[in-house]
């Protein structure tokens, strides 16, 4: 079947799936960062954070004893204050086998991007491939990236065909599909791609925001077309589908302001990590940092935290 | 803490709704900074705080705990007049014949004082007047400080007001403001008041005179001219008191419609200029191709700021008939996360009503919404024990000759019609006695202007709600008021134009 032209496929899935005022949402997201979290709200929120963490290395100079060491951050981000171990690691196709030595069998799973991340221009036959390398590599999580062209074109049959198929290629592996919203430019687009997405996969799989590798990632405002087009397709369809934003987290603060609005969105079911993740490498250190202010009231030096994972 | 990845797939639920519960709750947040209170409040006349000459008072109270914050001195009519013949005075002598720029100096220092003082003058208002602590923090101080700005830059431009025509101030204004924004009404009257070059007598509500008399406290600091600015607190006969002396040139009025015309009344066939704010019953018009979430916040923001307590709160909801279910959907699990009770904690979303009085008048009407038919929906939330307090409310089914539909609530309270046509829209937008506000939420450009052209109301918000800026006129049509406040058009309310 030929391609219908963008702007008039878009505009029949508008009128299915409605639209979303630019100016409007980012004064609703604006109120998430006046709330005020104090005391043992904020432990249990930055707690909540830190099991939510896919713990991120994605650097052409990642080694396996990167991956080493990142796994052992993963597992236990600080010696000391009973800090729970992060939701996963999350590394290259190739450094999957090596992190399985670390973590394979605990509770810490293991993420890899796929698909020719982060552009995603190769062949689909080597994208597919890619991800089933993963999986017997023994990924728990695939990360995938989108077809932005096909999307912008309107082709969003092909889009989806290919999410399906790398649904199938998932198999048990949980699939997280990255829209790389700085490339889709609208809060529209973003809603647009967020419900062709969802309408391919599986209760529990994940949409998510962005690789990290462009110019802007995740921010409150495309979180909230997200979480509100996970919302409308879990009432409309009772399927759950989890949120993940990456890329620009690296506070502890930012990241309750994420949580607030997954709270006031999406509710209590969707606060833990099999619902919503946070695609972070720095934040990690920030969330131990401000539970060890907690714990001991003052601030504690740089040095008395294992080595900070963006330097992985 | 929530548990570690389970092995289980999560299973789809049947039963489809989302839970808003405690499983994340939040600690209380109480702002701590000192609003800095005296136990007993006099007037400010002349320049000084004296004791009333009656020697009498009146309690305030804070309306989230019932307890009794201060004494306000209460003014009579041998007040009123000192404070009227020390405005004259003041207006003769030093403050009618200043240069434009040298007044704007005033107006910029009074500005910059509020902004120095905003957390102090923040929590007075909320602790006084019931509202969150993030609303005064955010807006009543902030667009205050706003107001003296913007007319502090007019105070030396006035010629530019009106090109070729004479302008020249009243002389002594007589203004009385209501409860809903106390501070942030005193602004609207007294900076363009000053800036054109008049002299103030006013009077704050009687459940909200604090912030009016820390003003005081304001002008001292700033070292305005004595007599310029005078407070004088008390209930109605204050009031009457004020807007019936003879020196009183000009007269602008907010408050409710019923004392606007007693007001006109008691005025006409005086050479009195008048102004009156009054009330509204705002339609807020959600059409079917509005982005609906955004439309949700924008009708929440609309009602539930303030407590409703707002002239123009968008209170009747018109939805077009084909997303009246789903808006009404998406309104519940709105109002599921708004948070009821300390105004001082900086979580609050709705503090507290402002009075025993206007508690009861709310609820006599929810009551008859009830009676009347209309399917009542509220948040089911928990209320603090002691204050007064209400659950923001929600009335589906409400047609337009219900009680809720007609009458100005001046609560939490929404009424939610709908309608078919953008004709039925209009009609049923504009058959109301008010006429101060309306909201259209739509995505097509063209039916927003044709709508602003078609509702009779002195503002027509466009997929917002509740923006206000001084550079902005405000007014109503019909028996919402007349006169502008804001902008040129407000300004020159405040001037003779020859």
């Amino acid at each position: 079947m030929p391609a219908a032209k963008a702007p008039a496929s878009l505009r029949r899935l508008f009128d299915e799936i409605g639209t979303v005022d630019h100016v409007g949402i980012e004064e609703r997201v604006a109120k998430y960062t006046t709330r005020s979290i104090k005391k043992k709200s904020k432990i249990f929120g930055l707690r909540l954070a830190v099991t939510m963490v896919d713990l991120t290395t994605l650097e052409g100079k990642d080694t396996p004893g990167k991956v080493a060491s990142l796994c052992q951050k993963a597992l236990t981000p600080h010696d000391v204050g009973d800090i729970p171990s992060t939701a996963a690691v999350c590394v290259y196709p190739v450094m999957v086998k090596h992190a399985k030595k670390h973590v394979g069998g605990t509770k810490v799973k293991i993420a890899s991007v796929a698909t020719a991340f982060p552009s995603g221009q190769t062949p689909l036959k080597t994208r597919l491939a890619e991800v089933r390398t993963a999986v017997s590599d023994g990924a728990d999580e695939i990360d995938m990236v989108i077809n932005r062209g096909a999307f912008l074109t309107g082709e969003f049959g092909r889009m989806q065909d290919e999410i399906a198929a790398v649904v199938e290629a998932c198999g048990d592996a949980t699939l997280k599909v990255i829209l790389e919203v700085s490339e889709l430019e609208t809060y529209d687009n973003i809603r647009a791609a967020s419900f062709l997405a969802m309408r391919v996969i599986r209760p529990g799989d994940f949409i998510k925001t962005s690789t990290g590798k462009t110019s802007s990632n995740a921010t409150l405002g495309n979180n909230q077309v997200m979480l509100e087009a996970i919302r409308d397709h879990f009432l409309a369809t009772g399927v759950p589908i989890a949120m993940k934003p990456a890329g620009g987290i690296r506070t502890a603060k930012q990241a309750l302001h994420f949580l607030i609005a997954v709270k006031e969105t999406l509710g209590d079911e969707w606060l833990n990590n099999r619902r919503y993740r946070f695609g972070a490498s720095a934040l990690l250190n920030d969330l131990v940092r401000q539970l060890e202010k907690e714990r001991t009231g003052a601030y504690q030096a740089p040095w008395t935290f294992s080595e900070a994972t963006e330097g992985y | 803490m929530p548990k570690t990845l389970s092995k289980s797939k999560p299973k789809t639920n049947p039963a489809r709704e989302l839970v808003f519960g405690d499983l994340w709750q939040f600690d209380p947040a109480p702002e701590t900074a000192d609003p800095k209170l005296k136990k007993k409040y006099n007037l400010f006349i002349n320049g000084s705080f004296v004791a009333p000459k009656n020697g009498k008072c009146f309690p305030t109270i804070n309306p989230a705990n019932e307890k009794k914050i201060a004494d306000i001195a209460l003014a009579d009519a041998s007040d009123v007049d000192a404070a009227c013949k020390a405005a004259q005075k003041a207006f003769t002598t030093v403050w009618g014949k200043m240069p434009g720029k040298e007044r704007g100096k005033y107006l910029y220092r009074i500005a910059r004082l509020l902004q120095d003082h905003a957390r102090e003058f923040a929590v007075a208002e909320t602790m006084d007047g019931g509202k969150p602590i993030k609303e005064s923090r955010d807006f009543d101080v902030p667009m205050a400080a706003a107001h003296f700005f913007y007319h502090a830059g007019w105070a030396d431009k006035l010629e530019f007001l009106a090109p070729g025509r004479q302008l020249a101030p009243h002389g002594v204004v007589g203004q009385v403001i209501p409860w809903n924004f106390p501070l942030l009404m005193l602004a609207w009257k007294i900076a363009p008041a000053l800036a054109a070059g008049n002299c103030v007598v006013l009077k704050p509500a009687e459940t909200t005179s604090i912030t009016a008399l820390k003003f005081g406290e304001i002008c001292q600091e700033a070292g305005l001219p004595n007599g310029v600015v005078n407070i004088v607190s008390g209930a109605g006969e204050t009031g009457a008191a004020v807007i019936n002396h003879p020196l009183t040139s000009k007269v602008a009025f907010t408050g409710s419609t019923e004392v606007g015309k007693i007001i006109m009344r008691s005025l006409a066939g005086t050479d009195k200029k008048l102004t009156l704010e009054l009330g509204g019953k705002a339609a807020n018009i959600v059409f079917d191709d509005a982005p609906l979430d955004q439309a949700v916040e924008g009708i929440v923001n609309g009602i539930f700021f303030n407590q409703g307590h707002v002239c123009c709160a968008g209170s009747r909801l018109l939805v077009q008939e084909s997303i009246a279910d789903e808006v009404l959907a998406k309104l519940k699990r709105r109002i599921a996360t708004l948070r009821v009770g300390d105004p001082l904690d900086k979580n609050t979303d709705l503090g507290a009503i402002n009075s025993a009085e206007q508690l009861a008048k709310i609820t006599d009407l929810v009551k008859s919404g009830v009676e009347e038919g209309a399917k009542k929906h509220d948040n089911g939330c928990k209320l603090p024990s002691t204050g007064f307090f209400f659950r923001p409310t929600i009335f589906a089914n409400v047609s337009m000759s219900h009680r809720v539909a007609r009458e100005e609530i001046f609560g939490p309270v929404l009424s939610i019609l709908t309608f078919r046509t953008l004709e039925e829209a209009v009609e049923k937008a504009n058959n109301t006695a008010y006429g101060l506000s309306a909201g259209v939420w739509t995505d097509k450009g063209s039916r927003i202007l044709k709508m602003s052209t078609l509702l009779k109301a002195g503002v027509v918000w466009a997929n917002t709600y509740n923006k206000f800026d001084p550079t902005s006129p405000f007014g109503g049509f019909k028996e919402s008021g007349f006169g502008r406040e804001g902008g040129k058009q407000g300004l020159l309310d405040y001037l003779r134009v020859g």
